[in-house]
């Protein structure tokens, strides 16, 4: 197996030019929303709104202003796939659709999946969504065919900040905490790293730096495992047998003898 | 999002519709028909015999219904098989960590169970001229001593999948990271309690229709659904306190029809078996309508109330 690769997003130097967003569609031939049609979200600059079946790739963009609009900020952040190393979608996909490549990244396999759409709730970043065109689950990945091709993936190709970078995960790890330390020594104390570490799902293979709480980029606090669920709720499912087991037991035993005695029906 | 009551309002819709509800639904009755009417012919008077009859002609084509609502749902139906089948290597796929692989491989063991009985129902009946049918069902005919292991294995595998079918759609919400599917272990209990009593109610209708009235196993359902139906009052309480701050998600349309539920589907039916010792005509209609009602109104809630977040 290759090194792990993946995506480190320094979300302090993206400008939100969303040339990644168009990367992705060109080099996936994704289609475009609504066939086309000028849709406006109307509410912000920002009119993909969301990771879905048809962008693999979404900058976000949080505006954080005052009431009185003197005061305020931009966060912008491209959002993808994360490629957890324990992939929730991964884990639960029935049909053996979902599989991790030799570059320890999480792909679809469009010919495999039949849209059962587990996997979308599976998913603790709500990253996966249909694509209507093929009729499957679809997202990021990671440019698999550029990666067999010794090839950089188009978004981070395309990006001029340099807000996304490829490699290998350690690399991109030593990198990123650099970048924290660099800025904590420049007075941007809020400055932190999202999933690059082992306590996040087992590592997140596109990890993140960012400069406020999780939440406010759209990003849940503490993402977890759909098989959390699995022991405790076949337990309590099992209890649930057991528990009707008994008031059929109970209830056909009594009654069959009571209708007897009562004369209701004849033995 | 910022002040989310769990890290599960971050993610996204499956899209699970209409045919799921409906597939729980039926699927639920399917795995407690059977399970019931194995109950009915193991602890049931002879007489009670029809009734059991009654749930296998239930079970069978609710499975095979519930097989094609779950097909139409798939975005690509043709290939349903996948779900059973590897498409590159041909091998048998089977993930059983992951609930929905699992539902899948017991659908079609519990299907093959509800032919076998459904087939011997008939039998019995005389509407196929099979003996070794006969052998199929348990006690089957006491004259056929041969055939009573089989028998035995036959009700015993098929309830037990029954229950299966009945309670893992609760796992298999409980397996994501949606909103309040995944918030609480206890869907899959509230499902297979809420399928006893859907069942159980079914049963009864279809025994009073037929004018079944007066046998020993139709009050002994009627005394079953008052408990399961005190049942599940306690488990859909203890679902609402394992929520937590996630039962925010029902503090909305779906957590009023969540109270009719509960005052329609669960309390009215109790109230009208504990007013009766054994319920007039009308009432066992009534109570039976409204369990089926709220089991299915159950269903929707759970389903939709996520869907929407």
């Amino acid at each position: 197996m290759a090194e792990p690769m993946g995506f480190y997003t320094d979300t302090t130097v993206c400008i939100g030019c969303k040339a990644c967003e168009v990367a992705c569609k060109e080099w996936n031939q994704l289609p475009s929303t609504a066939g086309g049609a000028n849709t406006m979200s109307g509410d912000s600059y920002d009119n993909t709104r969301r990771l879905d079946g048809i962008h693999w790739r979404h900058v976000k963009f949080i505006e954080q202003f005052s009431e009185t609009r003197q005061d305020g900020r931009w966060l912008l952040m491209s959002d993808v796939c994360k490629h957890c190393v324990q992939a929730g979608c991964l884990e639960v996909c029935p049909t053996g659709a979902i599989i991790r490549t030799e570059f320890d990244t999480v792909v679809i396999q469009s010919n495999t999946c039949n849209g059962c759409r587990d996997c979308i709730a599976a998913c603790p970043f709500g990253v996966i969504d249909m694509n209507p065109v093929s009729g499957t689950a679809q997202k990021c990945t990671l440019c698999y065919d550029r990666l067999q091709n010794g090839m950089e993936p188009a978004c981070s190709k395309a990006c001029p900040t340099d807000s996304i970078q490829f490699g290998t995960i350690s690399e991109l790890r030593a990198r990123a905490q650099k970048r924290v330390e660099q800025l904590h020594d420049v007075g941007e104390k809020r400055a932190y790293l999202y999933g690059a570490d082992e306590k996040m799902l087992g590592g997140l293979n596109s990890f993140y730096l960012l400069v406020d709480k999780p939440e406010v980029y759209g990003l849940p606090p503490d993402p977890k495992m759909p098989s959390r669920n699995l022991l405790p709720g076949s337990v309590y499912t099992v209890l649930g047998a057991i528990m009707v087991g008994l008031a059929g037991l109970f209830s056909f035993r009594d009654r069959g003898r009571e209708g007897i005695e009562r004369g209701e029906v004849r033995p | 999002m910022i002040d989310a009551p769990s890290s599960t309002w971050f993610t996204v819709s499956p899209h699970w519709g209409w045919y799921i509800v409906f597939y729980f639904f039926i699927g639920g009755l399917a795995g407690g028909c059977y399970f019931l009417a194995a109950l009915i012919d193991h602890f049931g008077r002879p007489q009670d015999r029809p009734l059991a009859r009654l749930g296998y002609y239930v079970a069978f084509p609710c499975v095979l219904l519930s097989g094609l609502l779950l097909t139409i749902d798939l975005s690509r139906p043709l290939r349903f098989w996948h779900m059973l089948i590897e498409r590159n290597t041909f091998e048998p796929m089977f993930k059983p960590w992951s609930p929905m692989s699992f539902g899948s491989w017991a659908l079609l063991v519990f299907g093959f169970f509800s032919f076998i009985s459904f087939m011997a129902a008939l039998a019995e009946e005389d509407h196929l001229r099979w003996p070794a049918l006969y052998r199929l069902r348990w006690p089957a005919f006491r004259v056929v001593r041969s055939g009573r292991i089989t028998s035995i294995i036959v009700a015993v595998l098929g309830g037990i999948a029954g229950l299966f079918i009945a309670g893992y759609t609760g796992v298999l919400l409980a397996v994501t990271n949606r909103p309040i599917w995944s918030d609480t272990p206890l869907l899959g209990m509230l499902f297979i309690v809420s399928a006893a009593s859907t069942s159980a109610a079914l049963l009864m209708l279809l025994a009073q229709r037929y004018g079944w009235r007066g046998l020993p196993g139709v009050a002994a359902l009627e005394r079953m659904d008052g408990l399961v139906l005190v049942l599940e009052l306690v488990v859909l309480v203890a679902v609402m306190v394992s929520l937590g701050p996630a039962l925010r998600g029902w503090l909305n349309v779906w957590g009023l029809l969540l109270a009719i539920v509960i005052l329609v589907g669960m309390i009215a039916p109790l109230v009208l078996s504990w007013r009766h010792r054994r319920l007039p005509h009308a009432n066992l209609a009534t109570m039976a309508t409204l369990v089926l009602l709220g089991g299915f109104l159950l269903r929707v809630v759970v389903i939709f109330s996520s869907e929407v977040i």
